[in-house]
């Protein structure tokens, strides 16, 4: 078999036999049954001691969302000034600057929402201090949030009726100790044997064979990289993330990398199943987003192993597929994989450039982080999927006419209200964003920012449409990739995607809190004949339309004018 | 209040955890890794002359080329291009590009072009070309250095790496290197 496709089933059935058993582990683990990772719980006793924090304190689910939010808008304020000053702070061999007020307001709004939108470059803009004590704690502690909320939506459905949704501070501090930091050392270990940095030197300098003075970004890389993919973070050390090849050496290290931001995601999924003890409905959902993963990922690879037409034209060999923005030791099938992954499972790492890839693959990408729920975040994306399922079980309910039921509560107009505001928040932000700054680049080419409307971006035409779109999709999915054209770090866009990325993240965890919350406080209603049963194919094939009809209602205009345009544009 | 306070101190112990004892378990480990967790060197002559993982610029005749790099491999800077795959400006520049590689070896069709050398890498450190890559510059560097051309033809092959699983690729630094100790 072609290498290049084996690499790619080979990482993929290593997703699964990780992923699989990893989801019934969590699930029994936070149900707080024995575990073999039981080992860990003096550790963890002493964290709650130091910390002030009673375990064993039952939380309602408003004050299980105080707690999230009290926590991170410490890690916001406290972020926000040492990003400031983080010339003026240790740990900094390279002399780097400080940010920019509006470069800190975004920075620190991403990797507080899991997003990892990079606005500044990795080797010039962040000190080692920064990198470790601010971005990597966040990449651990915004994934971690992320899990205990999804945790606390499956306590609710699960108990017959109850007020107690669980604890934050011990979902939040176990998900760190039983799952995300033995990961990083294993994951960090796989790269620092392969060839990625873990030390503590600074930049090197060397002459080459053929006589140029070269400087050598390093630092300690690994420990990072583990935790950007585990943590479906994405921030790259170096500027060129996963691409770099310090930061991504070998096929080995990319299939770790693919691997890694792939399995807390789908392993959510089947916990969801285990925990409610629904193993069926765990399953169901687990197909619906393995069935739109494979729609998206299938032609993706195909449009990139097809190459650019452009260059098909000039005559030279494409015989593995487009190369631009691709490195030679991944290869563009596995960077097409890598591609539908990052943007479903809202990781936003590259091993290759998104905005150098075919426009189809760039349609499939942004289609991706609209939808935000194939598999989607570590714990967000199965509370996004919440969200299209209570949608699904309402419209379901007015197509037979009965009060729709979740989980043996009925659901009301206030759970309903929720779930709709939810669903518009996101085609909201993301065209809402794109307008704006369509309006601002024809309009006030000439504003007076660190990069001039006129010169944001990189590409003419439609790609320039695309590279808009795609930096508002990515800041409000909490992906942070990007169309790296766009000149992003000025004012505008440091605001509007700080403010986009803020909004896409915390309404989205709190509504299905709230609804879980709120269905879990209800009467239970035992299963009847007339219940609508949700853990069948049908239901789940139901899920699926919802999903679609939505995201295509929202945004075929806006992908109209971006990525389908350049392609019909490129067929002449 | 009392939530703040739980917040601040739970910070400074998962900072302590995560941001102390973590890295510096692993930066330990590391130590014991080729390149003493700071980057795989190669050395000629007893010198240092780049790292094994990250490209760097070969434009001269006397060496194999490397990758076109947005950023001209500046190791301090990495980035791709990001240009589109219609934007007529980076369309005229790939021409211009295949038009030096024909002008340095005249004895090329179009057609014997892998498209990795007259495209940009991701990184702009790209420190691999295609097999295909390497093998197009064979003459090229056999006539500059004077050497037979089966001899050139035969270090290409040995150090054409072929993984189990990934693509075929040939590291620049290390043929240049093999290529340089020929003498």
């Amino acid at each position: 078999m072609n290498p290049e496709l084996s690499g790619i089933l080979v990482s993929f059935a290593i997703t699964l036999l990780i992923g699989i058993p990893l989801g019934k582990y969590l699930a029994k683990m936070f149900a707080g049954e024995k575990v073999w990772t039981d080992f860990m719980k003096p550790i963890e006793n002493g964290i709650y001691k130091l910390s002030g924090i009673s375990p064993n304190q039952p939380m309602d689910w408003k004050q299980f969302l105080k707690a999230m939010m009290v926590i991170n808008s410490l890690w916001l304020v406290y972020g926000f000034f040492v990003l400031m000053y983080q010339d003026k702070l240790p740990l900094n061999p390279d002399g780097n600057p400080g940010m920019t007020p509006d470069l800190a307001f975004n920075t620190i709004i991403s990797f507080v929402a899991n997003c990892n939108l990079q606005h500044y470059s990795g080797e010039t803009g962040a000190t080692y201090l920064i990198q470790h004590f601010i971005f990597m704690f966040l990449q651990f502690t915004s994934a971690a949030t992320g899990i205990a909320c999804a945790v606390a939506v499956f306590k609710a459905l699960r108990d017959k009726t109850t007020a107690d949704v669980g604890n934050f501070w011990v979902y939040f501090v176990k998900s760190i100790t039983r799952l995300l930091l033995p990961l990083s050392v294993v994951v960090a270990l796989i790269l620092t044997f392969n060839g990625t940095p873990a030390s503590y030197a600074g930049k090197d300098k060397f002459i080459s064979l053929q006589g140029d003075t070269v400087n050598v970004s390093r630092g300690p890389a690994a420990q990072f990289i583990a935790i950007k993919h585990l943590g479906t973070n994405g921030g790259g050390w170096f500027g060129a993330n996963s691409a770099h090849p310090l930061e991504n050496p070998n096929y080995v290290t990319n299939i770790t990398e693919v691997v890694a931001q792939m399995i807390v995601p789908m392993a959510m999924i089947l916990a969801f199943g285990y925990f409610i003890r629904r193993k069926k409905l765990g399953w169901v959902i687990f197909g619906v987003m393995a069935v739109g993963m494979f729609m998206l990922m299938i032609p993706t690879i195909s449009s990139e192993l097809g190459g650019n037409p452009a260059i098909a034209k000039m005559g030279v060999s494409q015989a593995t597929g487009a190369m631009e923005g691709k490195e030679v030791r991944i290869g563009p099938m596995a960077t097409a994989y890598w591609s539908t992954l990052t943007t479903i499972v809202s990781t936003g790492s590259v091993n290759g450039m998104h905005d150098s890839t075919m426009p189809l693959t760039g349609l499939w990408q942004l289609l991706g982080m609209m939808i935000n729920s194939f598999f989607g975040g570590c714990g967000v994306g199965i509370l996004n999927y919440l969200i299209y399922l209570i949608i699904a079980v309402f419209i379901s309910g007015l197509m037979v006419g009965r009060t729709p039921e979740f989980m043996g509560h009925k659901v009301e107009a206030r759970e309903v209200k929720i779930a709709a505001l939810i669903t518009l928040l996101s085609p909201f932000l993301i065209l809402a964003g794109t307008a704006i700054s369509s309006y601002v680049f024809n309009n006030y080419g000439n504003a007076n920012w660190a990069v001039k409307p006129s010169s944001w971006l990189n590409n003419p035409g439609y790609h320039g449409f695309s590279e808009m779109l795609y930096e508002n999709t990515s800041a409000n999915a909490n992906n942070g990739s990007g169309f790296e054209g766009l000149g992003d770090n000025n004012i505008f866009w440091n605001v509007i995607t700080g403010l986009e990325i803020l909004i896409g993240r915390f309404l989205p965890i709190i509504g299905p809190v709230a609804i879980a919350g709120l269905l879990a406080k209800k009467k239970f209603v035992p299963e009847s004949a007339g219940t609508l049963k949700i853990d069948t194919v049908t239901f789940g094939i139901m899920t699926f339309a919802v999903i679609m009809v939505l995201n295509a209602l929202s945004y075929f205009p806006a992908l109209a004018l971006g990525p389908i345009a350049e392609y019909f544009s490129m067929l002449k | 209040m009392k939530t703040l306070i739980q917040s601040i101190r739970l910070t400074l112990v998962l900072t302590v955890l995560l941001c102390i004892i973590y890295p510096v378990v692993i930066s330990f480990a590391g130590k014991f890794s080729k390149g003493k967790g700071s980057g795989e060197t190669i050395a000629l002559n007893g010198k240092i002359v780049g790292y094994a993982n990250e490209g760097q610029k070969f434009d001269k005749p006397q060496y194999f080329w490397s990758r076109p790099s947005a950023v001209g491999y500046n190791a301090a800077g990495s980035a791709g291009s990001n240009k589109g795959p219609s934007n007529p400006d980076y369309l005229k520049e790939v021409n211009s590009r295949i038009d030096t590689l024909l002008k340095y070896h005249p004895y090329l069709k179009r057609s014997d072009i892998p498209a990795d050398m007259v495209t940009a890498s991701g990184s702009g450190l790209d420190p691999d070309i295609s097999p295909a890559g390497a093998q197009i510059q064979v003459k090229r560097v056999a006539q500059f250095r004077k050497l037979d051309e089966q001899k050139v033809a035969a270090l290409v092959k040995e150090n054409t790496e072929k993984p189990l699983f990934g693509p075929e690729k040939v590291n620049v630094l290390k043929l240049n290197v093999a290529l340089d100790e020929l003498k």
